[in-house]
């Protein structure tokens, strides 16, 4: 298909009243995934997706992001040859051709002051430092063999959500709606919460780059208004608002009376739309019609800006069509006294972590629901510590070699994949790199990151670039 | 079909067909022996050969040569095949084909049984040189003058561009549509042209304009608006990625405005577009530049910038020039380079190395940060200046031994000079991972985040023997803020600790703390004497700023050994760190944070050094015999001469108070040519850290040449790209502002006019609209702008109405047999709302501002701004692109509108229809209060009765009165919600205006409430925000 009739495509798309409630971010529910994905065919220059390529084992994903990354050796990846080594420099030939973001290359290997135990039939290695975690080991995909391209923040969490290092790029979580649209008439299709600091990515993070802009991810606020400007102005009742739109409804559809513009039906879609959000936001965001047993299960408190509360709101925004709900806790980032600090954010966000597996399961919504955990890379083995005594007993970042989780959506429960050196320091076996981690999630999802693509600036971009490998080990 | 033909359409359609002409069956079911001819080479032609073949040879590899696939082969060994292993992505490197869709398993499956088979190779004489394309592609060619179409109707055409798309639509059986009404031209034409509705008084001249030139008087009125620049200088802002903040994590202000408000005045002054090409990519470079053609070079400024703690600053200063190439590329000719950053693509006209060689060209730069003085500043300045000078007069004339007493004062001061020794090997590190480059003085700039607090430690060996002191040179750079020396953005810079430590080499663990006596400045602020960096105490600094005017200079600092460190004859090592603690502060203020800049440190082995008083511009001056100096030489020392003689204190101290009300300019952001030569490598990969062959720069093969006479410089760029032989920017140019006309352009990709674009749709309209930008139909207009606009809004095409026939046969309109209902651009919506209520402030120009943004839209930001300060009075109701634009938190009203984010260049802009949309100019503080002033407005000034006004107020928004239909339904709103708002007076108060002090006396609150409610959908009319 040429770009001429990728453009009278699209133009003939905006003509059409379902194609707006899958532009808006909001599809109709009904609307099955088949269909949905023969309408998106249309967008995508190869025409390739007639059909999902694969039967979708997952029909929305909830990720949450560890920004600052979390220390893997604090957490998962156990390593008895660093207390071995705990003082002594790094081996020189590790350290050749790698760039190092804080650190000099004497730095000594530093080993952790957590214990590590086997959890679950599965036996997955799992540091003291989480207490919740291991009741869900059986039900998570561990995996300690993930690589990445960056080594500062803001690139890497670049990369991590949109297959890239520079900015521009549309992210995940706009890939999978503009592959999938969404089953939510009233609620966006793409939702960011944000707990701790502002990410170093900023709204990048979740920007539709050069897909169009309603695939973009919608943040949501904990306190005030959920979504910007979602509330009445002071003073304006719901009901004033009522008159409003209807009076708004009847000369616009007055004027495309006249006019024959049909593109006029879609913008009186799209405040009534946003009408209905404005009643199913705030339902949405209020915790307080969940149960004591639920809120208990988090460690939620309705009214309180925090990561249960918002694992929460992940699963009330999935049970409400929600396709991609982006989670970040931007707290991680332990270039001192790491112990302290795994210890701090665990205690933040571990508990809600396994509760958010146990009660997506409970509701029969964790086959078809993928949740990620991670953050953009990992840290060194290596001890970081300033000179002037400012700060001690941190790590520096690390791209060769971290841990991440998965659960849901079809991953095989129970594993662990992947293993690094004896110090933690490189591969050595099973490497997934971003990139194959991106293939994997979407292959979940039914979509062939191959095929999946959009043509700008003449090339046909996919979110995995020229890379990924979908990872069947990974997979049930 | 032949062979031939088969090939060279496998070719090119490799990576989609692939499939349509090789069966994916075909081949499982040849079980047994494979055949090269039939099973293999297939599949090396239509996978690899675009690569690697007669054309291109990436990676010296061609598949179409038996004994080149040999080195890939190991016959028998499929697995061990390097070819195999890369076409299964194997080892960790990207698949093959690099860019294509993967192999199918049955073919892999084949060719690994041809491999175990022997590879046996049967030659193909045909195959092996296949003749190349020989069609260049129509966007490489120049364009000539096409002759004009005939057409069947003769009377339609307005101009040569009606010719064109009559021809069309007859071709396709269309008519075009009636003229649209006076009242839809002249807010066709003011949206079009200078981005504001028309006001009712225009609307009415032009309505009771029956001369018959009224409608070119409009326009040519509208193309003389200062506004047209703040239009169309928007337009182009979107392809320079302009923005306010430098992007990243740390997402610091930058000022780069005067750039903005350049690109404003050379729209309004109508620039011709080859000079405002130029001067963009090499202005600073032109005979004598100016302070505006310095500017314009900000153009290549608006790349991001990372200044994240612990960067790589080389990694980013490369990430930033990759960016520049990017935006050229898509700005100026219409291509995407980018994609040749990491290898040659078959499909891209534009090769690897090409793409360093056009990188080579903004290779050379330093990045100053200029200072724009208005005329009022430089006035000011040179006021002061001629009132120093004044009294410098005055001295010298009333002490006429003076000049002997100043010679006296050369001689004895020659030996504060000392003999200093630079560090040779010196190796220099920073808390929180702060990296450092290195100059060729031996000195260092710290380069990524300026943090609040900072620690700089040095390492060094040397062979000196009997040291007696070290000396830190804090030096001016024009890289710094204020030209430094230090990093605040005064240029200020504060030491609150200074310590040496030293182990003799071969014992290098025994490091003892040197302790120094007697430490010296050249110069200490009051009440931070140096003193204070050798106390222990990192509470205090000394701080060499000596206020405004005279603070941003060169300063030093020695600080003698209470005992010479003896050394040995193995050598020495020293650790010397500089402390700057003092200023702290919250993590928001590291634009304030008054770390070192630019510094060197340097050691003596003479008794009793002492800090060179006299300012470096001075001690170069001395160094000149008296009588050679020139008047300005001598004045300079004395100026500092007479710094130094008691008996002029009452002078100096006048002196020194008039330099307190010198002014600081604003500063933009430019290029200027390195005075070294820097070399550029070839990036394997794209990775800066694989460098390859060094090359020079140059443009790519498939385009015009280099002009003959142009310098291989910036300058000799701008210059190619503005040739007339470019056959790229006009068209690419014209193509654009087509689009913004029509919604999509003559060529619907703006930005990628490459091998795989589609055919415009009027290919000859678009080569005589890019002649006749190029050429002008006279040589005064040769690359105008306004003379483009004039034809494009002359046009009968453009004065059609948009009125749709529901029966047309051209759904998406790209006939044009009608004007196309558009959607005004993100800055249009707010500044209709602003124009319509008459809160508008029409001032161009100046500083960014902060209208009122949502509570907690700021949240998603990292650390830097996250308190947005609403501007007050007129700048908070100023036009959208004058709004402080956050890369990492763009303006929301503007965002949500599909304003582009800046991150890289954009050439074309989406326009969405969402309900976040929507909920902004329904609910978002800017819009209410535009609403209210909009109800307040119809109130005053619309007239005795509801329906008048009503009636004004639909006017001001939509340009034309309201049908009886929408009257009556508007005046229904009106009714039921006075009904409402009567007896809640809280809600009325509310919602009637975000002033209620300032309302006449005589106003109903609860009436005022209700019009605030009309006015609010009136605003929120599709009509209103749609051209």
């Amino acid at each position: 298909m040429n770009y001429e009739n990728e453009i009278k495509s699209e133009v003939k798309k905006l003509v059409t009243r379902r194609h707006f409630f899958k532009d808006c971010g909001v599809s109709l529910g009904s609307i099955a995934l088949a269909s949905l994905l023969n309408e998106t065919a249309i967008a995508s220059p190869q025409s390739a997706i007639q059909t999902p390529h694969f039967a979708p084992k997952a029909k929305r994903v909830i990720f949450l992001f560890q920004a600052g990354a979390p220390s893997q050796l604090e957490m998962f990846d156990y390593k008895p040859g660093l207390a071995k080594y705990n003082g002594k420099p790094c081996p020189p030939e590790l350290l050749k051709g790698q760039t190092l973001a804080f650190i000099k290359p004497d730095a000594a290997l530093f080993a952790t002051e957590f214990k590590f135990a086997r959890h679950g039939k599965s036996g997955a290695e799992m540091s003291e430092v989480m207490t919740h975690l291991p009741k869900v080991a059986d039900k998570i995909t561990i995996i300690k063999s993930m690589m990445t391209d960056a080594i500062n923040h803001a690139p890497a969490q670049i990369f991590m959500q949109t297959g890239s290092v520079q900015f521009g790029r549309p992210s995940f979580g706009s890939w999978v709606t503009y592959g999938l649209g969404s089953e939510s008439q009233d609620l966006p299709g793409f939702v960011v919460l944000s707990s701790a600091g502002g990410t170093s990515g900023g709204s990048s993070l979740w920007g539709s780059g050069f897909l169009p802009t309603v695939y973009q991810g919608v943040p949501f606020r904990r306190t005030g208004d959920p979504i910007l400007s979602l509330a009445n102005p002071r003073g304006i009742s719901r009901e004033m608002q009522r008159d409003s739109l209807d009076a708004l409804k009847d000369l616009n559809e007055h004027l495309m009376e006249k006019n024959g513009d049909k593109e006029i039906a879609t913008r009186v879609n799209s405040f009534e739309m946003a009408y209905r959000m404005q009643e199913s936001a705030p339902e949405l965001m209020d915790l307080s019609k969940e149960t004591k047993a639920t809120l208990e299960l988090y460690g939620a408190e309705p009214g309180k800006n925090s990561y249960a509360n918002n694992c929460l709101l992940a699963r009330r925004m999935v049970e409400r069509g929600v396709r991609f709900v982006q989670l970040y806790h931007e707290a991680w980032d332990h270039h001192g006294q790491v112990h302290k600090g795994v210890k701090e954010q665990c205690k933040e966000t571990d508990q809600a972590n396994a509760a958010l597996i146990q009660d997506l399961q409970q509701r029969g919504l964790l086959d078809d629901t993928i949740v990620i955990w991670g953050g953009e890379f990992g840290r060194t083995p290596m001890v970081q510590g300033e000179p002037d005594g400012s700060s001690s007993l941190g790590r520096d970042h690390h791209n060769k070699a971290f841990t991440m989780w998965v659960a849901g959506g079809g991953f095989k429960p129970g594993i662990t994949i992947g293993e690094t050196d004896e110090i933690g320091f490189n591969v050595v076996q099973d490497p997934v790199h971003v990139h194959d981690l991106h293939a994997t999630l979407l292959h979940q999802l039914g979509l062939d990151h191959e095929k999946l693509t959009y043509r700008f600036q003449g090339r046909d971009f996919r979110l995995t670039d020229v890379h990924g490998v979908v990872q069947q080990k990974l997979l049930i | 079909m032949n062979r031939l033909c088969k090939f060279t359409l496998t070719l090119l359609f490799a990576c989609s067909f692939m499939p349509l002409f090789h069966p994916a069956g075909a081949i499982s079911s040849q079980a047994n022996k494979v055949d090269f001819e039939r099973d293999i080479q297939p599949i090396l032609q239509a996978n690899c050969v675009g690569c690697h073949g007669s054309k291109k040879q990436e990676s010296d590899l061609r598949f179409d040569n038996k004994q080149s696939v040999m080195r890939v082969i190991q016959p028998g060994k499929s697995e061990q095949s390097r070819l195999v292993q890369r076409i299964l992505g194997l080892n960790g490197e990207p698949r093959m084909p690099m860019g294509g869709s993967p192999l199918k398993a049955e073919e892999i499956e084949v060719i690994k049984r041809w491999i175990d088979q022997g590879a046996a190779w049967q030659e193909n004489p045909e195959t092996r040189n296949p003749k190349p394309e020989t069609h260049p592609h129509w966007a490489f060619v120049a364009p000539i003058r096409p002759a004009l179409p005939e057409t069947k109707n003769k009377s339609w055409a307005r101009n040569p561009i009606d010719n064109f798309i009559l021809a069309k639509l007859e071709k396709e059986n269309l008519k075009p549509s009636p003229e649209a009404d006076k009242t839809t031209l002249i807010r066709r034409l003011s949206l079009d042209l200078i981005g504001l509705p028309p006001t009712l008084k225009e609307i009415d001249n032009f309505l009771s304009d029956t001369s018959p030139n009224a409608y070119e008087k409009l326009v040519d009125r509208l193309l003389s608006s200062p506004h047209y620049g703040e239009r169309w200088g928007r337009w182009w802002l979107d392809a320079a990625r302009y923005a306010d903040t430098n992007g990243y994590e740390k997402d610091r202000d930058r000022s780069i405005w005067p750039y903005r408000d350049w690109v404003i005045k050379s729209f309004n002054e109508d620039k011709p577009f080859d000079q405002f090409t130029i001067e963009q990519i090499g202005g600073d470079l032109l005979p004598n530049a100016t302070i505006d053609q310095k500017i314009a070079t900000g153009f290549l400024r608006n790349s991001m910038l990372n200044e994240e703690a612990a960067v790589e600053p080389e990694q980013f200063r490369v990430e930033g020039l990759i960016d520049r190439v990017d935006a050229v590329g898509k700005a100026f000719l219409g291509l995407t380079v980018n994609c040749a950053q990491c290898h040659t693509h078959k499909f891209d006209p534009i090769k690897h190395d090409e793409y360093y060689k056009f990188y080579a060209f903004l290779n050379q730069d330093e990045e100053p940060e200029m200072e724009v003085p208005t005329a009022a500043e430089t006035k000011k300045r040179n006021d002061i200046l001629t009132r120093i000078a004044k009294l410098e007069d005055d001295l010298l004339s009333k002490n006429p031994d003076l000049p002997p007493q100043m010679a006296a004062w050369e001689i004895s001061t020659k030996q504060a000079v000392g003999e200093w020794m630079m560090l040779d090997d010196a190796v220099l590190n920073g808390t929180n991972g702060m990296k450092f480059e290195a100059l060729p003085d031996h000195s260092f700039i710290p380069r990524g985040d300026n943090a609040p607090t900072t620690f700089y430690y040095l390492t060094a060996k040397t062979k000196l023997k009997n040291i007696t002191g070290i000396r830190l040179e804090l030096m001016t750079d024009h890289s710094l803020p204020r030209n430094g020396p230090g990093r605040s953005m005064e240029g200020a810079a504060w030491l609150s600790e200074f310590n040496i430590e030293a182990a003799s080499l071969g014992q290098p663990e025994k490091f003892e703390s040197l302790k120094i006596e007697n430490a010296t400045a050249d110069f200490s602020a009051p009440n931070r004497s140096i003193n204070l960096a050798l106390d222990g105490n990192p509470k205090t600094s000394w701080s060499p700023d000596a206020g405004a005017g005279i603070r941003n200079q060169d300063r030093r600092a020695v600080f003698p050994l209470q005992t010479p460190l003896a050394g040995s004859d193995n050598g020495t090592i020293l650790k010397i760190s500089l402390s700057q603690k003092e200023f702290g502060g919250g993590a928001a203020e590291r634009f304030e944070a008054p770390n070192i800049g630019r510094f060197r440190i340097s050691l003596t082995t003479k008794p009793n050094p002492k800090a060179d008083p006299l300012p470096t511009n001075v001690r170069q001056i001395l160094s000149i015999p008296t009588a050679q100096r020139s008047a300005e030489q001598q004045q300079a020392v004395f100026r500092f001469y007479r710094t130094t003689v008691a008996e002029f204190a009452d002078v100096n101290k006048t002196i020194a108070n008039l330099y307190k009300d010198w002014p600081y300019p604003a500063t933009t952001l430019t290029v200027a040519q390195r005075s070294v030569a820097r070399e550029t490598n070839i990036f394997k990969r794209g990775d800066w850290k694989r460098p390859g062959e060094a090359i020079t720069p140059g443009t790519p093969a498939f385009l015009h040449p280099f002009p003959k006479n142009a310098p291989r410089n910036r300058l000799g760029l701008g210059q190619w790209l503005a040739a007339k032989e470019n056959p790229l920017t006009a068209r690419v140019i014209v193509n654009r502002i087509w689009q913004s006309y029509f919604g999509q352009g003559l060529v619907v990709s703006p930005e990628d006019f490459g091998t795989r674009c589609d055919l415009p749709s009027h290919p000859e309209l678009l080569d005589w609209l890019a002649v006749e930008f190029r050429d002008g139909n006279k040589q005064s207009n040769a690359w105008s702008i306004k003379h483009i606009h004039k034809l494009i809004v002359m046009s009968a095409t453009y004065r059609q109405s948009s009125q749709q026939n529901p029966q047309s046969e051209d759904p998406t309109n790209s006939l044009l047999a009608r004007m196309p209902r558009l959607r005004v651009e993100a800055e249009a919506i707010r500044d209709i709302a602003l124009s319509a209520s008459g809160l508008l402030s029409f001032k161009i120009g100046g500083p960014s501002v902060f209208p009122p943004i949502p509570d907690g839209a700021m949240a998603v930001s990292f650390r830097s701004r996250t308190v947005w300060e609403t501007s007050k009075g007129e700048d908070r109701y100023r036009r959208g692109l004058y709004t402080f634009w956050k890369r990492n938190v763009p303006y929301p009203s503007l965002s949500v509108f599909d304003a582009p984010n800046a991150d890289v260049s954009c050439t074309r802009r989406i326009r969405s229809n969402s309900p976040l949309q929507a909920l902004t100019t329904l609910n978002d503080a800017a819009f209410l209060e535009a609403a209210q002033a909009l109800a307040l407005r119809m109130w005053k000034e619309g007239g005795a009765d509801d329906a008048a006004k009503l009636q004004y107020g639909f006017r001001l928004c939509t340009s034309r009165f309201p049908d009886k239909i929408e009257e009556e339904r508007l005046l229904q709103l009106l009714k039921k919600e006075k009904v409402r708002f009567t007896g809640n007076t809280a809600a009325a108060v509310y919602v009637s205006s975000s002033d209620i002090n300032n309302l006449p006396a005589n106003i109903d609150l609860h009436q005022l409430a209700s019009w605030t409610l009309v006015a609010r959908v009136l605003l929120n009319l599709d009509e209103t925000i749609t051209k």
